[in-house]
């Protein structure tokens, strides 16, 4: 308990919180609506699309790499969101392909422009995320509490929109919704998450801080409010634990917090199941 | 002035043709019945009425903003296991109305529970859509329609997947919407029989066309059997 309190008398440990638990939870709230929309394989494939982008950024020896991976990978979820709808390569597939080139080619570029002595070790933290939330600058911090900030009150201020589109794309057009600027909107969200909270868990384990919180309080909650502020719980508690344990077993944090949230998944999962039979 | 007025519409998606030449007027009060195989294009149709598609060619004009057509979309199997409850989705019907924000007020939640207990499922407030029996979804998604609606209620396949009992009362429950409410009913049927057992016009779609009274709609089916 002492060794803790003595690691948060440093900055970067606080800074590593505040950003985890910010990140972690508008990645909850967003999860929801992905989950439910079923386009959980738009994150998935927009964080390999982000590795891409980052070893370029690496090769060019950009500085604040944010820059150029933020637009690039919300530009990169626009077309993917537009082009799934009526393009002749389905949604999911079309995102295969992508990110599986981006991780590809990002990988290529890493080795043959050595950029480091250790690429392999560079790509592992990039993928997992393993260091990148112990690093962070105080600008990091207040660029990232910006972007949480607008992304929850999007989500707030547009809840009831949120819902009904979610829920029946259909009837929401009908009653004069706009789904198409609505969807926009989540694709852009999405990529500016998954982007910050690659810093915490990478880019192979971000998907989990959408999609695990939002599967749990499926298990258990009947009302849309209830999975929402369930989802936004579980983030904020699991990703508060798992940085706790990867500071104090010195683990990985993207990979412990993932472990966590699959831990309470798998206790949501029985709880459901008790409360079924 | 008819409520709805369409000349020449042609309908499809990226220029195939689904349906063509339809040219029809539905006036207030009209309870219109479309009828067609699948794929005619009758899902098609009603997405044109309600503003969600845009006809390839020809001309539509409606005396009433579409925002204020209630809807029932054909299900989906995707809403089936959605975690909502039935207040949620009853209330989500009054958005059209709303502003910017969408936040609702209390006269939007009287509107919802009105039309809940209209359709007898005031119960069922607080239940989770996903537990819910066919019939008892296909209310839900009424409901919803009704907080949307003014004047015009636009049903596609309101009864498919219920069993006898249930499917006749929700025509039971359309038919009082039209009769008792005045609500302008327009449905999309599969079940010719029980619809046209209530409509008072008809809309053919298909390889030929009709659209028509009721009266003149059986004139035209008997020509139809005699000719194939
Ligand atoms: N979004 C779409 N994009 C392209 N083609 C479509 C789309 N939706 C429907 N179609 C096609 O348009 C035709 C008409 O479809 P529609 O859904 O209107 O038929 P329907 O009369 O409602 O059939 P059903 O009785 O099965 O509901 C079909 O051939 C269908 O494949
Ligand atoms: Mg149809």
């Amino acid at each position: 308990m002492e060794s803790l309190m003595n690691y948060f008398s440093y900055p970067f440990v606080r800074y590593a919180f505040a950003v985890g638990i910010l990140v972690a939870f508008c990645a909850s709230l967003l999860g929801v609506v992905l989950v439910l929309k079923r386009f959980s394989f738009l994150g998935d494939g927009l964080s390999h699309f982000a590795f891409g982008i980052i070893a370029l950024a690496a090769v060019f020896n950009l500085s604040n790499n944010l820059l150029l991976v933020l637009p690039c990978t919300v530009v990169c979820a626009v077309i993917l969101l537009v082009s799934g709808q009526k393009a002749k390569i389905k949604g999911d597939a079309a995102v295969a392909a992508v990110s599986m080139s981006a991780l590809a080619i990002g990988y290529l570029l890493l080795n043959i422009f050595k950029t480091s002595s250790n690429v392999s070790g560079d790509v592992c933290s990039t993928l997992f995320g393993s260091h990148a939330i112990l690093t962070l600058k105080m600008s990091d911090v207040i660029i990232c509490a910006i972007l949480c900030t607008v992304a929850v009150a999007v989500f707030v201020i547009f809840y009831n929109r949120i819902f009904s589109v979610t829920f029946d794309e259909n009837f929401a057009g009908a009653t004069g919704v706009n789904v198409k600027a609505g969807n926009l909107i989540i694709a852009v969200i999405t990529a500016v998450i998954i982007v910050l909270a690659m810093n915490l868990a990478g880019s192979l384990l971000v998907s989990a801080l959408i999609v695990f919180p939002a599967l749990s309080a499926m298990r258990v909650c009947k009302s849309f409010k209830g999975v929402t502020v369930v989802s936004a719980v579980i983030s904020v508690v699991g990703t508060a634990l798992g940085l706790v344990l990867s500071i104090l077993f010195s683990t990985p944090v993207g990979a412990t917090v993932a472990a966590v949230y699959i831990l309470i998944f798998v206790f949501f999962l029985l709880a459901g199941a008790l409360v079924k039979s | 002035m008819p409520l709805i007025k369409c000349e020449n519409l042609c309908l499809g998606y990226d220029g195939r043709t689904v349906a063509k030449d339809l040219s029809f007027e539905i006036e207030r009060g009209d309870y219109v019945c479309i009828l067609g195989d699948n794929g005619t294009g009758k899902s098609t149709l009603v997405k044109v009425l309600t503003g969600l598609a845009k006809p390839l060619s020809g001309m539509i004009h409606t005396d009433f903003p579409l925002s204020e057509a209630g809807y029932l979309p054909q299900q989906t199997d995707f809403q089936k296991d959605f975690p909502a409850t039935v207040w949620e989705i009853v209330l989500s019907g009054c958005l059209g109305r709303k502003g910017f924000f969408g936040f609702y007020n209390s006269e939007d939640k009287k509107t919802a529970r009105e039309n809940m207990e209209k359709l007898g499922i005031s119960e069922l407030s607080s239940r989770s859509y996903k537990d819910l029996s066919g019939g008892q979804k296909q209310r839900v998604l009424l409901a919803r329609a009704l907080c949307a609606a003014r004047e015009v209620i636009i049903l596609d396949e309101p009864a498919s997947g219920l069993d006898g009992k249930s499917s006749e009362e929700m025509y039971e429950i359309i038919d009082s919407l039209n009769k008792d409410e005045k609500m302008t009913v327009i449905m999309v049927s599969h079940d010719e029989e029980k619809s046209l057992k209530y409509a008072d016009k008809v809309l053919h779609l298909g390889k030929t066309q009709f659209f028509g009274t009721h009266e003149q709609y059986e004139i035209f089916m008997k020509e139809e059997k005699q000719r194939s």
